[in-house]
């Protein structure tokens, strides 16, 4: 529970929903008007992805309470569920496979 | 709607199909927070809908359940959103035929899966409208993200702990991912992404997510400014036995 009152909560969330809107449509709408994407700014773009989906998930897997702690059940499923990711591309199978390990090494 | 856009429609929502099962537990994770933040599940509904954004929803309702101003809050959502800038200026290339006001509307939708899923699509020229594509991406994924969110605020407080559904959203973006790390650049840039966000963990406003990711866009361009993923180099085939190993680095430090 928190101490704010709902009103600012909702406040809260509508503000961070349009900050992200703006963040989401910059480029859209105004590089329309360039002509051509500069191959370096093309292939910055391309590493974006690996490098943002990576920076969420380490620190999730490798410090979940915020210090790090690598011989953990999370680390382990962790590892499974990337083998798993890298040979089926599937994302279902990633997690069912990431879950499963977990559990399982909790259970023992 | 012409039969040209409903079946490049039907064709991205079955291309988001397998994509959904995983966001079930992601928007429960997410709508059982909310509900221990305290908030009615109508509210985690339209709050959901609007924003839009797991990982910002889930950082900022972890920040007011810590009761970090609600400035800070609002704040690390918007930060944590700002590699929806990167995917952006990523997608924008290939839209450029879609008028501005539709572009408007599929900016509201552009998050990791919307563009994961369309920009391969627009580049190998598989689908004859982009934006009917798009959509139906989009469409599905707001639809089990929103009531996902609300079946776990309804549900609230009774899942249990020990189901430790919170790991399902490391796996989802580990899903995400791995299909990103096409070539040697990319994978330099996972590691130090990856790397330098558990360095920059003490860094205020989450503000190390974004420092990592600039990083390994900036150590991944220097290390491998081309790239292997043009069309030429991919039919060439002598990419992927790099990959396994980029695998076992980023996942088992």
């Amino acid at each position: 529970m928190t101490a704010v009152s709902d009103p600012v909560l909702w406040a809260a969330f509508v503000v961070a929903a349009v900050g992200s809107y703006l963040v989401r449509s910059s480029f859209l709408v105004l590089f329309q008007r360039v002509d051509e994407v500069p191959p370096r700014v093309e292939r910055a773009l391309e590493l974006v992805p690996a490098a943002a989906l990576a920076a969420l998930v380490l620190p999730a897997l490798v410090a979940p309470e915020g210090s790090l702690a690598l011989l953990t059940p999370k680390v382990a499923a962790g590892g499974v569920a990337t083998a798993v990711a890298w040979r089926t591309e599937s994302m279902t199978w990633t997690l069912a496979a990431g879950m499963g390990t977990l559990w399982l090494l909790l259970a023992l | 709607m012409t039969s040209t856009a409903r079946s490049a429609f039907v064709d991205g929502a079955r291309a988001v199909l397998p994509a959904l099962p995983a966001n079930v537990p992601f928007g429960l994770v997410v709508g059982v927070a909310a509900a221990n933040l305290g908030l009615h599940p109508i509210t985690a509904l339209w709050t959901a809908g609007l924003l839009f954004a797991g990982a910002a929803q889930l950082a900022m309702i972890e920040l007011l359940a810590r009761d970090a101003p609600v400035v800070v809050a609002v704040l690390t959502a918007i930060v944590v959103n700002l590699r929806y800038a990167m995917y952006s200026a990523g997608l924008a290339p290939y839209v450029r035929s879609v008028s501005r006001r539709w572009r408007l509307v599929l900016s509201f939708f552009l998050l990791d899966v919307t563009y994961a899923l369309s920009v391969p699509a627009f580049r190998a020229d598989e689908t004859a409208d982009r934006r009917a594509y798009y959509l139906g991406i989009a469409a599905p994924l707001w639809t089990t993200w929103t009531l996902s969110v609300t079946a776990g605020a309804s549900l609230g407080t009774e899942l249990p702990p020990a189901w430790h559904l919170e790991f399902a959203i490391p796996l989802l973006f580990l899903a995400l991912l791995v299909p990103n790390v096409r070539d040697r650049g990319g994978l330099v840039a996972t590691v130090v992404g990856g790397v330098g966000a558990v360095a920059g963990l003490g860094i205020p406003f989450d503000l190390g997510l974004v420092v990592a990711a600039l990083a390994g866009v900036g150590v991944g361009l220097v290390a491998d400014p081309e790239g292997a993923d043009d069309e030429d180099g991919a039919h060439s085939g002598g990419n992927d036995p790099d990959g396994p190993d980029a695998d076992r680095t980023e996942g088992e430090p």
